[in-house]
């Protein structure tokens, strides 16, 4: 069984892009079964993934020789493309997440999107992407996993502007693309490059040709390469400054905000950079720079995550600045710490959302969180995972986010980078405050007369309580006595950092102080009074952080003055010298010179024959005029 | 000493099949013939069968007069499914317009086996055999519709310009028989191989350029093929399309590649100019048609430009790009063809006007229709794509020109694929009936369609196949 899921990996891609096949063409007038079909896909592909990633971490070879098979896709001089799976511990247990949180978040779906016009529609959507997100994470070769990485991409415009009836959905699922699509740009560039300094885009040959670069190129292209490369990572992990989408990407049905913008397509990310570290792992300004990306944008999001009243954008800025973890910990070369925070994140921030998105089903769509309350006591089981989900991401041991985040803050300090962990260690404390925040402003307090909560069905519950749990013992795999994770996913060599109590402690007050904090502004005092006074008192602060800094006012304004402009400027020469001269032109003579040649074509034999053998008498003179000398010269070349 | 026949068993098979279906229209009463077609079909595919079997039996007969070799055995295949699929699509139409089900499908067995014979010969009489048991079962195939005028009419126009050309073929053969003392092709190109060429011979090379010229529609012998076109019964066009114009081309091939590779700078030129005007005048005149079958018929043309640009530069890659794309072409071409001739079957009309809202009364036939013409557009991810790309890559160091003509003219033929498309999509039909789609009809639509999709997603395998056939080809 394990050998057999092992060598054929393939199929946990393939059955998700069957179901999306099969409810597209077969089952789509049938609401139920096309969700079974796809929950079926995906269940499915979840077994073998736990199977073959089973495999994968008993056999310690993988970690030095990941097992790679694939097919020839084309080729030609020069250019061999091929299609294949690697497998080693981090695609395994990428694999293993990705299927087992994508299974549960499809079952929750199935009673979230109930009475729902479009729900098969839905289904084959989260199929498709279930099926790009897979091909993407088993990819033994950037160019496949960029045409994944597009695929997701895609499917996480479609998902976004679902409720298509809504403008503001349409603008978010456009905005979303396109702010990806600027960053693709620069990945399928770097990709490009890759291509023709080095010749391959396999990502064990790469390696094996990058880690002595210099026979190929020099430092500074390389330096441009890895930048390049890193672009696409910025976009779609909603990096600063391109992170302006995410927060809008909450227009799209809650699961699909689980899914996609919580626990995998986002941090595809932070896999593409830790898939091809071996390339940034050679250029150190590129190193810094992502460190540097990853913990600004954790900071800068958390902050602005304090102000904001809509539940799911609290957490989606959340989770801009959980990324930036990520990002940092890459940076500082530790693919452990890295992969770690986002095994552990995939399930309290799907979870989170999860959560978010039973309170709206009961709530019908309110989403301010000031106007909710109380709501533990009609929602018990959505309320207390909600509350294991803030305990984990606040970093509250033994929750899992607690001994992920001890791995980043550990890997910044081991590394010399202080200003970096000083860094981390702010956004610990504010994330610990805005989660807390939601959580007593929603949970707890006096319950609003005006709602109606109800708890919601078993279908969604039990997702809940599988990812609660998850959450809750998911960080016990890689503690610093038990570091398991540790000797199995790692970039050059295991790292044995021993505990470091201080930090340790460190991180454990920081929490705990901004759960306290929360406690006294929000829940502790009924009236909130010190809440607004606060807000009050640092009336600008508040302002800017509200207003999410003006970034996007800054960009329209960017938009509108610049493009926009040049824009006009290009319609002018479009319709008056493209349109006109060319075009319009172009296409005249040609339809001209067709209607011309049409005339020749009389329907009498005679003219036929005639045309015959002048054309044999042409064909004649060409080749009498064409004698090698001078056809060599006509062609500029000589066979 | 009696020749090794095992090596021609898909040959025997096709002529006692052709023999067999005749037989059987005597026996079956007239009301019950229409199963004909499905045995046809099927026994089509059991001989597609036996020349897989034998793919890697290769050898000679009769002193090296007919060679089995892999670039034959693909071309055969190319035929056979060419046939296949052709069939599967006309029954309908054979039944309610032609009437006569055994000669026909005996007829275009017969036309099939010639195609056989034309890529297998290896010496010039052999080959006109072929050349002319396929013409003729054209000709006939081609005024099936006997009690109507257009269709006498285009029969009529092709046997006088069909033998005028075959006329010419023959006199460029004798020529260069004349010159080289040998009818053997492989002989011809060792001769040639040492020999400077004399204008007596390359009087002879400018005929077989017209003669075969004519046989692939190449401007300025194309003038025929859309009359004809658009008077043959609708599936017949298909079938002369596509195999017609692949086995003229597989022997087009082994006479230059082959017998006058020697003398190659001498006439690459010519084609590449040749090439040229045909997807130039090919691509433009099919820009005015308002008859779906004349605008194929003008597409086709520009088609064949497009695989002649592989026969360019003499090489493995240009052979192999010729061979990708005669595979890939059959499928396309069948495709929109089938569309065309089921449109005409239960509306009457082959008007591109008429087929306003196709979309909506038959999703299948309209998506069937813009898949295969934007794959002949060459957008990818379709087959044509990835066959462009085979066959331009090899003359574009010599040849730039000539591979800018090409994309130019590609961009110039999206515009009438396209018109055609908008007129199934966005025009409001006129009569909005649903179209139904009969289960033989529906196969070849989704067989061409999803063969079209695949190779143009994963071309590997058949690019590999058609690779060895190209090199098996160079050995000789």
């Amino acid at each position: 069984m394990v050998e057999f899921a092992m060598h054929n990996a393939w199929l946990v891609p393939l059955l998700p892009a069957l179901s999306f096949l099969i409810i597209i063409f077969l089952t789509k007038p049938w609401k139920k079964l096309s969700a079974l079909v796809c929950v079926a896909g995906m269940v499915l592909s979840c077994v073998i993934a736990t199977l073959a990633a089973y495999g994968v971490f008993t056999n310690h070879e993988f970690t030095e020789k990941p097992l790679v098979y694939s097919v020839r896709w084309f080729s030609m001089a020069g250019l061999n493309i091929d299609v294949g799976v690697q497998l080693d511990p981090t695609s395994a247990m990428m694999m293993f997440m990705v299927t087992l949180v994508a299974s549960l978040i499809f079952i929750y779906a199935t009673g979230y999107m109930e009475g729902d016009p479009g729900y098969s529609v839905f289904f084959s959507y989260l199929s498709l992407f279930g099926a790009s997100m897979l091909l993407l994470v088993v990819s033994s070769n950037l160019l496949q996993m960029f045409v994944a990485w597009e695929l997701v991409g895609l499917c996480s415009y479609l998902l976004i502007g679902f409720y298509s009836h809504k403008i503001s959905a349409r603008e978010a699922a456009k905005k979303a693309f396109i702010t990806c699509r600027v960053a693709d740009f620069g990945l399928l560039l770097g990709l490009l490059s890759l291509q023709i300094v080095f010749g391959t885009l396999n990502l064990t040959e790469l390696a094996e040709k990058i880690s002595h670069f210099e026979q190929y190129t020099t430092m500074g292209i390389l330096t441009l390469i890895a930048l390049l490369v890193f672009a696409g990572p910025i976009g779609k992990s909603g990096q600063f400054p391109l992170h302006v989408w995410l927060p809008d990407a909450m227009e799209g049905p809650t699961p699909v905000s689980a899914l996609i913008h919580a626990a995998t397509m986002v941090v595809a990310g932070v896999y593409l950079v830790g898939r091809t570290l071996f390339l940034f792992h050679e250029v150190p300004t590129a190193m810094e720079l992502v460190a540097v990306t990853g913990g600004f944008t954790a900071l800068f999001a958390a902050s602005i995550a304090i102000t904001q009243r809509e539940i799911k954008r609290i957490l989606a800025y959340s989770t801009v600045s959980q990324i930036g973890y990520m990002m940092l910990a890459l940076g500082l070369g530790s693919l452990t710490a890295s992969m770690f925070h986002l095994w552990t994140h995939a399930f309290f921030k799907a979870l989170m959302f999860l959560c978010a998105g039973s309170v709206l089903h009961a709530l019908h769509h309110k989403a301010d969180v000031w106007e909710m309350g109380g709501l533990i006591k009609k929602m018990p089981i959505t309320g207390w995972t909600f509350v294991v989900g803030g305990l984990a991401i606040a970093g509250v041991p033994p929750f899992a986010g607690f001994w992920s985040k001890d791995e980043i803050l550990l890997a910044a300090f081991d590394t010399g980078h202080y200003v970096l962990f000083g860094m981390a260690a702010l956004t610990a404390f504010m994330t610990a405050f805005y989660m807390w925040r939601l959580i007593f402003l929603a949970l707890f307090g006096d319950e609003k007369p005006e709602n109606h909560p109800h708890e919601s069905p078993l279908n969604m519950t039990l997702p809940l309580i599988a990812l609660a749990v998850l959450s809750a013992v998911g960080g016990l795999v890689g503690t610093p006595w038990a570091p398991f994770w540790q000797e199995w996913i790692f970039f050059g060599h295991p790292h044995h950092a021993d505990p470091n109590y201080l930090i340790m402690i460190g991180s454990v007050v920081l929490a705990l102080a901004g759960i306290y904090l929360a406690y006294n502004l929000y829940c502790a005092d009924k009236t909130r009074a010190k809440a607004h006074a606060l807000a009050e008192r640092y009336r600008f602060f508040w302002t800017v952080s509200y207003n999410k800094y003006y970034i996007d006012e800054i960009y329209l304004w960017f938009n509108h003055t610049f493009i926009d402009g040049a824009a006009r400027l290009f319609y002018l020469f479009d319709i008056y010298v493209v349109d006109g001269v060319f075009v319009n032109g172009i296409a005249a003579i040609t339809r001209l010179s067709g209607e011309g040649l049409r005339v020749t074509q009389t329907g009498r034999l005679q003219n036929y024959a005639l045309v015959f053998f002048l054309g044999v008498l042409a064909v004649a003179v060409v080749l009498a005029f064409t004698d090698p000398s001078t056809a060599a010269g006509l062609t500029g070349g000589v066979k | 000493m009696i020749p090794d026949l095992s090596l021609i068993v898909p040959e025997l098979a096709m002529a006692v099949l052709g023999l067999m279906v005749l037989i059987f229209g005597l026996i079956i009463p007239r009301g019950s013939r229409h199963g004909l077609g499905w045995f046809a079909a099927l026994a089509l595919l059991g001989v597609t069968g036996l020349v897989l079997a034998g793919w890697n039996n290769g050898g000679n007969l009769y002193g090296n007069l007919y060679v089995v070799d892999q670039f034959s055995q693909f071309f055969k295949i190319t035929f056979l499914l060419a046939a296949f699929l052709v069939v599967l699509g006309s029954m309908r139409y054979v039944d309610r317009h032609l009437g006569g089900q055994s000669e026909y499908y005996s007829i275009l067995i017969f036309a099939t086996l010639g195609m056989m014979v034309m890529s297998s010969a290896n010496d010039f009489m052999t080959m006109y055999l072929g050349l002319e048991l396929m013409t003729i079962s054209f000709i006939i195939l081609v005024c099936f519709r006997r009690l109507e005028a257009k269709s006498l009419e285009s029969g009529m126009k092709y046997v006088l310009l069909a033998g005028m050309s075959s006329a010419v073929l023959l006199y460029g053969l004798s020529l260069v028989y004349g010159i080289t003392g040998t009818v053997v092709i492989s002989e011809v190109g060792k001769i040639l191989a040492m020999r400077a060429p004399l204008p007596l011979l390359m009087l002879g090379v400018v005929m077989l350029v017209a003669g075969l010229g004519f046989k692939i529609s190449a401007v300025p012998f194309h003038m025929w093929s859309p009359d004809i076109y658009e008077g043959a019964p609708t599936p017949i066009t298909a079938f002369l399309a596509v195999g017609s114009k692949a086995a003229s081309f597989a022997i087009l091939i082994r006479i230059f590649v082959v017998g006058m590779f020697g003398i190659s700078l001498n006439w690459e030129l010519l084609l590449a100019i040749l090439a040229a005007v045909t997807i130039i005048v090919g691509n433009l005149v099919a820009i005015p048609q308002t008859n779906i079958k004349r605008l194929l018929a003008y597409s086709s043309i520009a088609q064949a430009g497009y695989i002649l640009v592989g026969l360019v530069t003499a090489s493995q890659d240009g052979v192999k790009g010729v061979l990708f794309y005669a595979f890939l072409y059959v499928f396309a071409t069948v495709g929109a063809f089938t569309v065309a001739s089921h449109f005409y079957n239960v509306t009457g009309s082959d008007e591109i006007k008429d087929y306003a809202g196709l979309a909506q009364r038959s999703p299948l036939m309209a998506a069937v229709m813009v898949v295969a013409m934007l794959s002949m557009a060459g957008i990818p991810p379709l087959a044509g794509f990835v066959g462009k790309f085979y066959l331009f890559m090899t003359i574009v160091e010599n040849y730039l020109w000539l591979a800018f003509i090409g994309l130019i003219m590609s961009m110039v033929s999206v515009y009438y694929y396209l018109r055609v498309a908008l007129v199934m999509y966005r025009n409001d039909p006129l009569d909005s009936t649903p179209i139904a789609v009969s289960a033989p009809v529906t196969v070849t639509l989704v067989v061409a369609m999803a063969v079209t999709l695949f190779l143009g997603i994963y071309p590997g395998p058949v690019a590999e196949v058609v690779n060895n056939a190209a090199h098996s080809f160079f050995m000789h």
